[in-house]
């Protein structure tokens, strides 16, 4: 993105991002975003923080994604009635990232959306979490909340509510669908079950036991969110990890992301009634999870990583049983994706089924793998290789298609590139250190993480003070992205096909609710 | 179809036997046995995630996978707290999901067991205090039994299970 036309200098943020920062009125504010949509970039995140304490009123971030990396612009604002530019104007996922914005520090888009989002009726309207000033109240009464849903009127046309707590084991949130007859017309969500002031928790934490934290905001994700915390820690301490440990946790990454595949490719049949499907795919899972334990002690590597590098270890034995699983694993893939692509009734149900059209994820911002299999074509693991990713010749995987069939073969040609991944990675992993010596993050600073995780990318963004507790730590996960694209992905489908559709973008609650 | 029945017949049973309650891996039977001794059919059980992580609900899935065979020892996961003989909880319960438990505990019916999943659920966990969770499932509706991990393994999930049966015989 070119800043110099619009008369902006931007600063280079030192770390393994490639990022850079400008500092912008609202009028810049709005032609920077304009300018990063109309070049194809993508809003990555947005948030605040209240810098009071440091005599500058709140400072509201957007990090906007282009070809050459992140830029992230900071719009200082003085006082909290004096609102900012609504930029769901230009990035509609945007939205729901403002409103959340406003639930924790009481800042407000000029023309946006107004209802609460990540706040429901849990604790006062006049308790704002994120403002360093205000303290948690004693003791709020729960209410049920009313929730102003968009109502859809016309001959036949009825609402069907669904949840918080769903019929199968999965993670809590409302739909409201307004259908006629079995076919959608409109899908609402309503979020932020889960919420669990993870932004506030992190404040004051050592910069290790953060980690902890930053792994459990989403579990399915954890070795991504580990990752992308260090990565942001090490950028403030001017940290490298040693090789081993850099090519440990992308071993981590890829062993996430194939065992995330494996078990949404087994839910995928199930929801479209093939049974043996869920009964295959989880057996592989399982098999992937136990080679886990062996080889470090956990089923779900979750605190594998640690700032400065790798936190376990394991020898030689281990690597070479973690590499001869690979073989028969991709075999018994190639055997179960034969049966999934001849099994007439799975691909009737697969094939059209929630379809996002490219041009539509285009201007949604549909991100991660679901963007990937509507021909958005972004994946950092090959727009901006970081170590060991530069060493790795990764293929991009993807579809034009945009339908379930579409996010199911995504899912399937990535589980072969990162068997292929995880096998190089195991071949020529380096000997040496896993843990680079200890440095103090220096304060005053942004620190950032970007990791590609299974789902999408994992963005965090770190500040840490003088006495080396964390100062603010967001954690955005893709899912803030996707889940608004679902609502438009449901539509003209039948209700029956909500479960299979949802399940074939697996967005996460928990990354989302914070 | 030729090729989906040669799959299921080259794989076979890879279910394994039970874990005993007091940690063991022992016969299956026992467990099977208590939920026939004390119910007298199927145990049915309606999983909540009150403000996980979603790990807890990685290992749960886990537990329905073959090798645990879990309706095979008479244990099945129910879409209604209706049907449900047991809730299994995870989460530290954020505010927001407190009215939703406190329903759910509500329409299951009498006799009922609560187990509480993991750390969180069982007070433990990383996300509190906090201003947005009550910490522990224990403080808003009764529990019978808590299992620690984070996430419990699915072995770890079948002891706290069979723990919960032993106090609803007892």
């Amino acid at each position: 993105m070119d800043l110099v036309k619009l008369g902006l200098t931007a600063q280079e943020l030192p770390g393994a991002v490639p990022a850079r920062t400008i500092r912008v009125n609202p009028e810049q504010f709005r032609a920077v975003c304009q300018e990063a949509l109309t070049e194809g970039g993508l809003l990555q995140a947005l948030w605040a923080s209240d810098e009071r304490d440091s005599g500058s009123g709140y400072l509201l971030r957007v990090a906007l994604q282009d070809a050459q990396g992140l830029v992230i612009v900071e719009l200082p604002i003085t006082n909290e009635d004096d609102g900012y530019p609504n930029l769901a104007e230009i990035f509609p996922a945007a939205d729901r990232m403002q409103r959340a914005v406003d639930d924790l520090l009481g800042l407000k888009s000029w023309s946006g959306d107004t209802r609460p989002w990540l706040r429901h009726a849990a604790w006062p309207m006049d308790y704002f979490p994120l403002r360093k000033d205000s303290h948690p109240p004693e003791s709020a009464a729960i209410r049920d909340e009313h929730y102003a849903f968009v109502p859809v009127r016309g001959d036949g046309v009825h609402e069907i509510a669904v949840g918080p707590v769903h019929a199968g084991t999965i993670e809590p949130g409302h739909f409201r669908f307004s259908v006629v007859g079995e076919k959608v017309l409109r899908l609402e969500e309503r979020l932020g079950y889960t919420h669990k002031g993870i932004e506030r928790r992190f404040q004051g934490m050592a910069v290790e036991a953060g980690q902890r934290l930053a792994a459990r905001v989403s579990g399915d994700s954890a070795v991504a969110f580990s990752w992308a915390y260090c990565m942001a820690a090490e950028s403030l301490s001017g940290t490298t990890p040693p090789p081993r440990a850099l090519w440990l946790r992308a071993l981590w990454l890829e062993r996430e992301r194939i065992a995330n595949h494996l078990g949404d490719l087994g839910a995928l049949g199930n929801d479209a009634g093939f049974g043996v499907g869920l009964a295959q795919f989880s057996r592989l899972k399982e098999d992937l999870l136990r080679a886990n334990e062996r080889a470090v002690g956990a089923r779900y590597p979750m605190d594998v990583i640690t700032p400065g590098g790798i936190a376990t270890d394991f020898d030689d034995t281990q690597r070479r049983a973690l590499k001869a699983d690979i073989s028969p694993l991709r075999a018994e893939i190639q055997v179960l994706r034969e049966i999934y692509d001849d099994h007439a009734g799975l691909q009737d149900r697969f094939v059209g089924a929630g379809r996002v059209e490219p041009g539509l994820a285009r201007k949604l911002g549909l991100i991660g793998l679901a963007g990937r299999a509507s021909g958005q074509a972004w994946d950092l693991r090959t727009d901006h290789p970081h170590p060991p990713y530069d060493q790795l010749e990764v293929r991009m995987c993807g579809r034009l298609e945009g339908d379930v069939a579409a996010r199911v073969a995504v899912r399937f040609d990535e589980l072969n590139e990162s068997l292929l991944l995880c096998e190089a990675i195991l071949d020529e992993l380096p000997i040496g250190d896993i843990l680079a010596p200890r440095a103090a993050p220096t304060a005053g600073r942004l620190g950032l993480g970007w990791i590609e995780g299974w789902r999408g990318p994992v963005f965090v963004a770190l500040e840490m003070t003088e006495t080396g507790g964390i100062r603010r730590c967001h954690p955005h996960d893709p899912s803030w992205q996707n889940w608004p694209v679902l609502e438009h992905a449901i539509i003209g489908n039948i209700v029956p096909d909500f479960p299979l559709i949802n399940k074939s973008f697996n967005l996460s609650y928990s990354g989302h609710d914070i | 179809m030729l090729r989906t029945l040669k799959k299921i017949a080259s794989v076979g049973i890879v279910s394994e036997p039970m874990p005993a309650a007091e940690g063991q891996w022992r016969l299956r039977s026992e467990i099977e046995a208590r939920i026939l001794a004390t119910l007298g059919r199927a145990l049915c059980i309606r999983h909540v995630d009150a403000g996980s992580c979603n790990g807890c609900e990685l290992e749960i899935h886990a537990l329905t996978n073959p090798y645990y065979n879990l309706e095979g020892a008479g244990i099945k996961f129910v879409a209604s707290p209706r049907h449900a003989d047991m809730l299994l909880v995870t989460g530290p319960v954020s505010k927001n999901m407190v009215s939703a438990l406190k329903r759910v505990y509500e329409a299951t019916p009498e006799p009922k067991l609560v187990v509480a999943v993991g750390d969180c659920g069982s007070g433990r966990g990383v996300f509190c205090p906090s201003y947005a969770v009550c910490g522990r499932v224990a403080d808003v509706i009764p529990v019978d039994v808590e299992i620690p991990g984070c996430p419990p393994s699915p072995a770890a999930l079948l002891q706290g299970i069979a723990a919960a049966i032993a106090v609803g015989r007892s």
